[in-house]
């Protein structure tokens, strides 16, 4: 199927740096601000309170985090807010060593996906772990959160800093 | 179910490079007049365009496919551009499928275009608009972290070492040095080649990962009787599907893509398979990172849940085993410009069906194939199974 192949030319970066190629630039100036919404700007509430909180569906009876206004599943409202611990299991977790433009990082970012206690099996967020030793992190492993001291906190998902090990 | 029988009958590509001196434009160009080469057809017999693209982020270019539309022989012809993410490249042969098996078109052709390396300084900058603005972003995510948890949920609900997954990115990367257009083939890699690479975000290394690339592939897609008339060797399409998942990933068991089953139930049925594992001779899912290959062999049913990288040790998916597994050498040797990558995989499937895969060739000429690829908010699954 060689035949069926077109050739490219491939740029290397010397081509750039030696000025051989010609090229345009850009730098967007697009900014957002997004309303939180109806669930959401409730969750980001109580975290300003200090407190997690998920949504039970009436019909199927499962609670979410994140907390929704409709449930996906059963496609009806929902308007029962339930509180959750601020405990969880951790469900899983990488240990990050890179930026996202893969500028390298001494100590590693710990992203996780947390269950939180009070909430549906699997129903977990997305938040990183501290004050633990990165070898030391397991898969179900045991962790609470670490809050902003309310003075700080503005209601935002950072108003908890981290999770650490119970 | 009263649907026309739908063929592909030409394919054809660019070569994938990490940074194309061609516009996106100039690359679709490419590959469409290719696609037409092959089976000697000209633009005036094409009745209808499907033109896919990913993210208009990468290129910075709001309606990119449009934009590029003029290369992929666009002009003046029913237009329409699927987006999918990641599950693009597959999902274009299903809208070429559709287009023609709704009555509607007779011929039609398929262009998939990625330029990665317009984004500065990493495509990353343009990806990580996937999560969620206000639950996720504001703690600074990186695109790797959802692969590496992803990765570390399936390697742990099975007890898999590095080790077990490093074998596809060998194998891939070895397939692909037999693939004109590939990008990173290398004949002589090793598994210690691959666990000896930098680790980005644990579990997931370097070696483990597709680059970004730059590339552009076609098909030529038509009813029976344009097929008959064009090619003695038409490759059927005997089955399609595709499935969305929740977009609260967080909420999803990660060890398991769900999506691919349902997409792969999905192209069985209307396909008539009932087993998939004897009735499929041949496989390119999709393999964007080593761990996502065997996760998605186990959603499209080839594997028991945890034994695809069994089977991956014992030799099964080798292009001389049981079950060829990525003989182009998938995404991880030949190259991951997103759309182009996927539609590159059932190019693949209708060279091998075809007895056309030159130095790739799985041996005891394959009847049926399955390529698929995955996407969205990694959400998606789109499947198509291909048969002579
Ligand atoms: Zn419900």
């Amino acid at each position: 199927m060689k035949e069926h192949v077109y050739e490219t030319v491939y740029l290397r970066e010397k081509d750039f740096q030696e000025g051989r190629v010609l090229f345009e630039t850009w730098d967007p100036n697009a900014r957002y601000a997004w309303d939180a919404g109806i669930a959401i700007g409730r969750f980001l509430q109580e975290l300003k309170a200090g407190r997690l909180v998920g949504t039970r569906c009436a019909n199927c009876g499962r609670v979410m985090v994140p907390p929704r206004m409709f449930c996906e599943h059963c496609f009806v409202p929902i308007d029962e807010f339930v509180p959750l611990e601020d405990t969880g299991t951790v469900i899983t977790f990488s240990l990050c060593y890179v930026t996202w433009d893969m500028v390298r990082i001494e100590e590693p970012q710990i992203p996780a996906v947390i269950g939180i206690d009070g909430a549906s099996p699997g129903m977990g967020i997305m938040h990183l772990l501290g004050e633990v030793d990165p070898k030391a992190v397991k898969i179900g492993m045991r962790v609470a959160a670490v809050w902003k001291p309310p003075e700080e906190r503005e209601g935002a998902i950072t108003d908890i800093l981290y999770f650490k090990p119970l | 179910m009263g649907r026309n029988r739908v063929a592909i009958v030409g394919a054809g590509m660019t070569k994938f490079v990490r940074r194309a001196q061609e516009t996106a434009k100039e690359l679709a160009w490419k590959a469409a007049s290719k696609a037409l080469e092959s089976c000697e057809l000209t633009l005036d017999d094409i009745d209808a365009v499907v033109v896919d693209t990913a993210p208009d982020a990468f290129d910075g270019i709001h309606m990119n496919a449009e934009y590029l539309s003029d290369g992929a022989g666009g002009w003046g012809k029913p237009v329409i551009r699927g987006y999918v993410g990641g599950g693009t490249g597959v999902f274009a042969a299903i809208q070429g499928w559709y287009h023609v098996a709704s009555g509607l078109f007779d011929t039609v052709l398929v262009v998939c275009e990625e330029k990665m390396s317009s984004c500065q300084p990493h495509p990353q900058g343009a990806f990580l608009t996937i999560f969620d603005h206000t639950t996720e972003r504001p703690l600074k995510p990186n695109l790797l972290w959802i692969f590496a948890l992803e990765m570390n949920a399936y390697m742990s609900r099975y007890g898999l070492s590095k080790k077990d997954i490093a074998l596809v990115a060998v194998k891939n990367k070895r397939n692909a040095a037999d693939h004109p257009a590939a990008l990173l083939g290398d004949p002589d890699i090793t598994v210690e080649d691959i666990l000896n690479t930098e680790v980005l975000a644990w579990p997931v290394q370097r070696g483990d990962v597709s680059p970004i690339s730059d590339g552009a592939v076609a098909l030529v897609m038509c009813a029976e009787h344009v097929a008959r008339r064009v090619t003695d060797k038409p490759v059927w399409v005997e089955g399609v599907g595709w499935s969305l998942d929740t977009a609260y990933w967080t909420n999803r068991d990660l060890s398991y893509p769900t999506y691919v089953e349902e997409a792969a139930r999905m192209a069985y049925k209307m396909a008539g398979i009932t087993e998939p594992r004897k009735q499929i001779h041949i496989a390119e899912p999709y393999d964007p990172f080593d761990y996502k290959e065997l996760h998605h062999l186990e959603g499209l049913l080839l594997f028991d849940k945890g034994k695809a990288p069994e089977a991956t040790a014992l030799g099964i998916t080798q292009r001389d085993g049981d079950l060829p597994v990525c003989p182009s050498g998938g995404l991880l040797g030949v190259g991951n410009p997103i759309a182009a990558a996927g539609l590159m995989k059932v190019a693949e499937i209708f060279w091998q069906l075809r007895g056309e895969a030159g130095a790739r060739q799985v041996p005891g000429q394959p009847k049926r194939g399955v390529a698929q690829a995955w996407g969205d908010l990694m959400q998606v699954g789109t499947v198509i199974v291909l048969g002579i």
